[in-house]
Parts: structure tokens; C-alpha cells; sequence
């Protein structure tokens, strides 16, 4: 029998990444090649290229504007969502970004949109499990928060494709965190999932039957996580820094993100430790130092750490049960490991009161990955280890259509399960009309202003008729990844209407293959670089044995042209060697090559004359080594043309 | 399409080659998907006839069943068609399940399939009536005239300004009235359930039509009712 694809199951986090594959004995993480487990979603262009994880850190931290992270946070977001976001993060934009547009962030000299930016930690994750697997890898399944909207899924895919991977299944990050706890199939009831990361919040509740895995009611907040927890830290500390020691560094790039990494790890030491001291040296070789008690953090973190009980509360009363009817709480996200977080949770489930303790077995880091590669097991038809496995998730927000005066008349109700349906009709209200527009949103609120525009469609080439003759059937199709398919036909007619279809903050096809071709030209951009730098390696020891070429006794015999034509071509690559022009270089250095050709036979002969008037090998040798010789040692090399 | 063109067209599966009769979700000898047909209702989706009472935990084994044969991951590597087919087929079957695990929603939908309609229960009809600010044009059940009058008054006194203590409790004991009211028509549900599964049963169509005609009035009523409920809370600030 073939031997079945492999699928990989890809967490991609706001953090960190992390990309998993389900061995015989279990899911296991595939470790990069420095041999870390967790990629931090961190992205840099440099000279060389883009480099994505450590290798991008050291850039975030000297030349913060050429490095990016947690992009995931502007995920399938307008400009007028990120203004909060942009407050505390230093995302810089492109210019020029009008409503609707897809957001562009300026990096080095490019612009590049939210989803080229994950394909560059996708990429990343793909490349580290082709070097595990010693083959390529096409196919993923990668974890998307709960509670994310249409066009956030919608931008993770376009992600996917832009990295050359097919995403095959969307999965929801609380759901992955319970499929690799439910591996051992011992678990049956009631389950809620307490998901908090580096940037989202997402509870899920799920029941457990058999091997089924149902999501009965889900609920999040997308812009929740650990990376909150940090700004607050660390504006804690540049008040600090500007009230105390008189010196504004927040207009220095390299010290906040160095001060940003001092109150990270002051805060994952205060999970174990009563206290941890930030002690970092500001710009002036100023010294700071503060340290912090574990009470004070808590003070200062709760009304965050509160933000999570709204949630948790909404899934529960979504889901028709109490606390105290949850039979295993599954926490998960680096978030979790924070001593009050877990407080809040026993509180809000009610555990230690009924003599629980919530799962922690599995590393909060990795547990999504890990779902994930059962996920993408199951997805590749499975074994005896995930047999009767499946997973059965629902849509985090309702879908409406905007009706009459703005309001929203919903149409498939949040926490149905998916693949969901629901079939509208639609007339006009003129004469003849041919039109009609139809404007979808996803969210809970009565306005459609206030909920998520997720798309307007233009149902066209509808006959023209009597005013409300026409009957337009919509078909809306939530599919098992959570995103919206759109399908209409005009009954009277028989006709099917053609539907275009404008997300209102996605890409639209034509742009992911713009930008496919883009990562394929970006990525012959940095092919190109290289090239370049070998060339110029190669070029100026060429130069080096030209330049030395007037003082051996060969040169004397070449007459006045030859000698013109070596100086004349010797110039010419002394100023292309520079350009990263690779071919332009190899053509030149080539024609030095042809010019100097008389010189290294001549060059050859007086060798081997010398051998014989009894010069050792040796002394011949060095000879030869000195100069060109033939077939010359500087032969262009081998460049696959594309 | 009719019932009689469904039922004179045979189905060749594409999976295995047998003949089956058409509509079926899954191909009986293979256990396949198959291309979803137009007009499939809830009931046949899970293979129920079209009866009111429900044993639930029977509803959830058949849904969970049926989930593991048809469910879009099981066809993640299939032709994109068949992907197709498995992700329509699985939304028909995931909202028949949910539509009828629901008392309400089940009875409304085979109302809806029996030809039977309901007042003001489409969304486009409780948005248009929320866009245009009138009143829901619900016809008021005669029994409650004289209650609902008192506590639309009540209602209108307190969205004045009023702030009296016995007011809100006078409010109070209404919604709490009309909430056992609508205990009451949960149980009368129940009863007109079993009316129609005989009357379909026995195919004694004049018996279906009663049953009916019953149950819309049941749930218009009840409707009305919880719009009430819903109307007070909101005014209490619950």
C-alpha cells in the first residue's frame, strides 16, 4: 500500500508557533533545528532575507522596525479595528490604508499584510518538518482561536496558501487541547476548555461521548491573552523610567522591546516566585531596577485576568449548565501557568469545592499542536488510536444579514454545530430591477454596525420583473472550518444568479495568487542575494591574481591590446562586483576570464618550462597557484535558469 | 420536485455501484456519502418519520451515527465533490439535529412542512417589525385581553419614570403569572403531540388537520406569551 501523505498539525499562536505530527506511539512536536520546540511568532527581514523565530528576535530587539510580532492579533482586521491595538503595540502601518482595506505593515523596505506575515512563520514550520521528514510537506492542519470571525479564519487560510501549504481543516485551539487529552478515550462527560494564551481567550465547553467529541457552546475574546498582562507591566515600568529617572525611552525602538523582554520574564518568574526584579541598563548606561511582589502583579493584572469570567459565564449559560455540572476543566496556554489564573478558575468551576483539580498534565505550550496532529491524523483516515474519533465544533457567532433600517436578522445562530446551513429569499422593490444587495455579518448585536461586516454580495443578472416578483433563494453554508460559502438562484427563472463576492476584510483570490507569486519572486529575491555575495567571493579573487599577474615573467611576452583589454575588463568588475546583480558580475568576470586567457597559458608553459630547467614540483606549483590557471579555477558556476 | 419524480428515479452509487432508492444520505451498501437532493426535509435526514414525539436520547445516538459516516473530515482527502456532497450533507443533518432536538423548533418545522404558518416567527419579520418601531402585529389570545391591557399600562407607567416599589412588584407577579403559563402550554404541547402522531399514524387526515390547526394556535399563544415575559424583563432592567 502507498504510503499515506503526511499532514501536519500547525499551532500558530501570537506568540509562539509550533508544528506537531502523529507518531505510532502518539502525537509528538517537532523540535526546529536548533532543537527548540516553540518557533516564537516573530518575523524580520534582514539582508539576508526574512528570518522567523530566535533567528528573529536578535533583529526585534536591535532594529525593531524591520522585525514583527504578534501579528496575529491583526488577523483579518480593518484599520478602524486596530487603533486600540496600535496604542500598544509597535505596529507600524503602511500609509495610506483606507477602511476596508486589507491592513499592510511597513518591515525593512516592504509592506506586507497580516497573512504574508504568518505565511512566514508557516513557512518556517513547514521547512523544520521537511527537515525532520526528509521530504516535503503540503498539507496542514492549523488551530485558529474559538472564537475568531469569518475573516480571521478566512486570513489563516489565505496564510496557508501563501506558504505553500493546503490547509485541510481549520481547527478551533480549545478543541485541538481536548482531542490530545481525550486521546486515551477514558474520558466521558462533560469538559470545558480554558484557553488562555498569548493574545485570545477561548472557553470551550464540549461533551464526551464514545469518541465523540461535541462542542456544545464556545465563547472568547480574540484580543485577550498574556501579551495584555505584559503591556501593563511594562508601562508600569516606563512611568517608572520617565517619572523617577527623568529619561523618556519609549521613543527609543531597542530599549522598550529590551525593557518589553525584562517584564516578560519577570512575570513568568512571579508564577514560582514570591517576587522577581526587572534589572536591565537604559540608553546612557543608565541602570534600572525595580523589583515587583507577586501581590502587586496580581493587583495590577486582575481587572485583565477578570475579562475572562464574562466568557466563561456566557459559554455556561449558552450551554444550559451550571458549574457544577463540568466534569474536567482542560487549561490551557502559556496564560494559565499564572498562580491567580488558576484561582479564578477553581472559582468560576467550582473545583477545589467539589474536590477537583483542572488538567495540567500536558504542557500548556504544546497541547494545541498536539490536538492538532491527531486532528490531521483523523483527517488522513486515521488508526486504531483515533478510531471513532471525531470532532463535532460549532460557529463562535451568529450569522445575520442586514435588514430593513439597519438591524440584523439573523440567520444561523451562534454554537450551531458546522458544517451549518440556512436558506433566505430575497425579492426586489423595483421594477426590472436586476440587483439586489445583500450585506452578511457575523456577531450578536441587533445593529449591523455594530457587528462584524463579513461580506457584500451583489446577487446580479436577476431578470427583470414586476417589483417582488423575483424569488432569490441564498444559500449560506458555514463549512467544517467555520467559513461562509455563499450560493443563490432566482426560482422563477431557473436562472442562477451570479454572485460576487466582496469580503469586506479578507483578500480577495486574486490577491493570495498575487501574492503567492510575490513569495516565489521574494524568494528568487533572496536566491538572487545569495548568489551575489558568492559571486562577489569569487570575483574578488579573481581580482586578487590579477592584480598580482604584472610582477610574473609571463606578463612581459603579452603585447600593449592584450594587456589594454585586461585593465579594461578588470575595471568594469572592480565596479559591477558590488551591484547584486549576479549574472551581471558572473558575464564580467567571464570576460576578464577570456581577456587573461593568454596570459595563464603563457603563464602555464613558463611552468612547466621551469619544471624541466629543473625546478622542483613543489616551487612549479606555487607558481601555478599564483596566477590564473587553465582550465581556469574560476568557471562560472553551475546556476539553474529558472 | 414531486414526491412521485423522486421516488420513480433509482440512485447508482458512485462509490460502489449498487442501485438505491433516492434521497439517502449514505449509500446502504457501502456506507458512502452521496450527492444531496433537492427538497430533503429534517425528518428524512435522520431517518424519522414525521412525528412529534422524540426520544431524545434516541434523536442524539442516530445523529452521532450518522455524524461519523457523513462529517467533512472523513472526506478531507476525497475528491473535492465529494468533499462537497459530505460538507451539504452534513449541514442538512446537523440542522435537523438541532432543529429537531427542540420542542419548539420541531413542532414549528413540521408545521412549516405540513403547509401550516406561524405569526411574525420569521427573523425578517421580528427585524422589520424592530427597523419600522412598530409593534409586532400579533393578535392578542382573547383569554388574555384584560391582563395584557393591565400590564401594558404598568408597563407604560414604569418606562415613565415611575419608580414605585409596588409597581415593580405588580410587574413581578405578572411575569411570574405568564411565566406558569407558559409551563402550561409546554405541557398542552405535549398532549397535541400525541394527537398528531395518532392522527399520522392512523392517516386520518381530518384528524392531522385538527391537530394542526391546535398546534398553531398553541404556538401563537405561546409566543405571545414569552414576548410578554421577554417585554417585562427588559422593563425590570432583567
Amino acid at each position: 500500500m502507498a504510503e499515506r501523505e503526511r499532514i501536519v498539525g500547525i499551532d500558530l499562536g501570537t506568540t509562539n508557533s509550533l508544528v506537531a505530527y502523529m507518531e505510532a506511539d502518539g502525537p509528538v512536536i517537532i523540535p526546529s533545528e536548533d532543537g527548540t520546540r516553540l518557533v516564537p511568532s516573530v518575523v524580520a527581514l534582514t539582508e539576508d532575507g526574512a528570518a522567523v523565530g530566535n533567528a528573529a528576535r536578535k533583529t526585534l530587539v536591535e532594529r525593531p522596525q524591520d522585525a514583527v510580532y504578534s501579528a496575529k492579533r491583526l488577523m483579518g482586521r480593518g484599520v478602524e479595528d486596530v487603533r486600540e491595538e496600535l496604542k500598544l503595540f509597535p505596529f507600524r502601518l503602511a500609509q495610506n490604508i483606507q477602511p476596508g482595506d486589507v491592513l499592510r505593515l511597513k518591515l525593512r523596505d516592504r509592506e506586507l499584510t497580516p497573512p504574508e506575515i504568518s505565511a512566514y512563520i508557516l513557512q518556517q514550520l513547514k521547512r523544520n518538518a521537511e527537515r525532520y521528514f526528509g521530504g516535503p510537506i503540503t498539507k496542514a492542519v492549523v488551530t485558529v482561536p474559538a472564537y475568531f470571525n469569518d475573516a480571521q479564519r478566512q486570513a489563516t487560510k489565505d496564510a496557508g496558501r501563501i506558504a505553500g501549504l493546503e490547509v485541510l481543516r481549520l481547527v478551533n485551539e480549545p478543541t485541538a487541547a481536548a482531542l490530545a487529552y481525550g486521546l486515551d478515550r477514558n474520558h466521558e462527560g462533560t469538559v470545558a476548555v480554558y484557553d488562555f494564551g498569548g493574545g485570545t481567550f477561548d472557553v470551550s465547553i464540549l461533551k464526551l461521548s464514545d469518541g465523540i467529541f461535541e462542542v456544545i457552546a464556545t465563547s472568547g475574546d480574540t484580543h485577550l491573552g498574556g501579551d495584555d498582562l505584559d503591556n501593563l507591566l511594562l508601562t508600569v515600568a516606563l512611568d517608572d523610567i520617565a517619572g523617577e529617572m527623568k529619561i523618556d525611552v519609549r521613543q527609543s525602538g531597542e530599549a522598550v522591546q529590551r525593557l518589553r523582554s525584562a517584564v516578560i520574564d519577570a512575570k513568568i518568574e512571579l508564577s514560582s516566585q514570591e517576587e522577581a526584579t526587572i534589572d536591565i541598563t537604559l540608553p546612557g548606561d543608565e541602570p534600572y531596577r525595580r523589583t515587583i511582589t507577586r501581590e502587586q502583579f496580581e493587583q495590577l493584572a486582575e481587572p485583565v485576568l477578570q475579562r475572562t469570567a464574562g466568557p466563561v459565564r456566557q459559554a455556561l449559560k449558552d450551554a444550559g449548565i451550571t458549574p457544577e455540572q463540568i466534569d474536567e476543566v482542560v487549561l490551557v496556554g502559556g496564560s494559565t501557568r499564572i498562580p491567580r489564573v488558576r484561582a479564578l478558575v477553581d472559582d468560576l468551576f467550582r473545583l477545589s469545592a467539589r474536590g477537583k483539580q483542572p488538567h495540567t498534565e500536558l504542557n500548556p505550550d504544546e497541547v494545541v499542536a498536539l490536538g492538532a496532529a491527531v486532528q490531521a491524523h483523523i483527517l488522513s483516515g486515521g488508526s486504531v488510536a483515533t478510531e471513532d474519533m471525531l470532532l463535532l465544533d460549532v460557529t463562535p457567532l451568529s450569522l445575520g444579514i442586514e435588514a430593513l433600517g439597519g438591524v440584523v436578522a439573523k440567520i444561523i445562530q451562534r454554537n450551531s454545530t458546522v458544517p451549518a446551513s440556512a436558506t433566505e429569499h430575497f425579492t426586489t422593490g423595483l421594477e426590472g430591477q436586476t440587483n439586489v444587495a445583500i450585506h452578511v455579518v457575523q456577531g450578536e448585536r441587533e445593529l449591523a454596525a455594530d457587528c462584524r461586516s463579513l461580506a457584500r454580495f451583489d446577487l446580479t443578472g436577476i431578470p427583470p420583473m414586476a417589483a417582488g416578483l423575483p424569488r432569490i433563494e441564498v444559500k449560506f453554508l458555514i463549512d467544517a472550518n467555520g467559513i461562509l460559502h455563499v450560493s443563490a438562484r432566482e426560482q422563477r427563472s431557473g436562472k442562477e444568479s451570479e454572485i460576487e463576492v466582496k469580503p469586506t476584510y479578507g483578500l480577495t483570490d486574486d490577491q493570495v495568487e498575487t501574492m503567492i507569486l510575490e513569495s516565489f519572486d521574494y524568494a528568487e529575491d533572496d536566491f538572487r542575494k545569495r548568489q551575489a555575495i558568492e559571486a562577489r567571493l569569487e570575483a574578488e579573487k579573481l581580482l586578487e591574481l590579477v592584480d598580482k599577474a604584472p610582477k610574473h615573467p609571463a606578463w612581459k611576452q603579452l603585447d600593449a591590446i592584450e594587456i589594454a583589454n585586461i585593465a579594461e575588463t578588470k575595471s568594469a568588475l572592480e565596479k559591477l562586483k558590488n551591484s547584486d546583480d549576479y549574472k551581471a558580475i558572473r558575464t564580467s568576470m567571464e570576460a576578464l576570464d577570456k581577456a587573461t586567457r593568454r596570459f595563464a597559458e603563457l603563464q602555464l608553459d613558463d611552468a612547466v618550462s621551469s619544471a624541466i630547467r629543473g625546478q622542483t614540483m613543489t616551487e612549479a606549483g606555487d607558481h601555478i597557484g599564483d596566477g590564473p590557471t587553465a582550465p581556469h579555477p574560476f568557471a562560472p558556476a553551475e546556476i539553474e535558469e529558472r | 420536485m414531486t414526491q412521485t419524480q423522486l421516488q420513480s428515479a433509482g440512485v447508482v452509487c458512485w462509490a460502489c455501484g449498487a442501485e438505491h432508492g433516492p434521497g439517502a444520505p449514505l449509500c446502504p451498501s457501502c456506507n458512502k456519502v452521496q450527492p444531496p437532493v433537492a427538497g430533503a426535509d429534517y425528518f428524512a435526514a435522520l431517518g424519522l418519520p414525521r412525528l412529534l414525539q422524540i426520544d431524545i436520547a434516541a434523536l442524539e445516538k442516530q445523529f452521532y451515527k450518522l455524524s461519523r459516516r457523513l462529517h467533512p473530515d472523513l472526506y478531507a482527502t476525497s475528491a473535492p465533490e465529494q468533499q462537497q456532497w459530505s460538507t451539504e450533507q452534513s449541514s442538512l443533518l446537523n440542522d435537523a439535529y438541532r432543529t429537531l432536538k427542540d420542542p419548539v423548533d420541531r413542532t414549528r418545522y413540521l408545521l412549516q412542512l405540513e403547509g401550516a404558518s406561524i405569526e411574525g416567527e420569521s427573523e425578517k419579520d421580528r427585524a422589520a417589525a424592530k427597523a419600522s418601531g412598530k409593534a409586532r402585529e400579533q393578535k392578542v389570545p382573547p383569554d388574555l385581553l384584560e391582563e395584557v391591557f393591565e400590564l401594558n399600562m404598568q408597563l407604560e407607567e414604569l418606562r415613565m419614570g415611575g419608580d414605585d416599589p409596588d409597581l415593580k412588584q405588580q410587574l413581578q407577579s405578572a411575569r411570574n403569572g405568564f411565566t406558569q403559563q407558559l409551563g402550561a402550554c409546554d405541557t398542552q404541547l405535549q398532549q397535541l403531540w400525541r394527537r398528531w402522531d395518532l392522527a399520522w399514524e392512523a392517516k386520518d387526515e381530518s384528524g392531522k388537520s385538527a391537530a394542526k390547526d391546535q398546534l398553531v394556535a398553541l404556538l401563537n399563544r405561546r409566543n405571545y406569551i414569552r414576548n410578554l415575559v421577554r417585554d417585562v424583563n427588559e422593563a425590570l432592567g432583567e
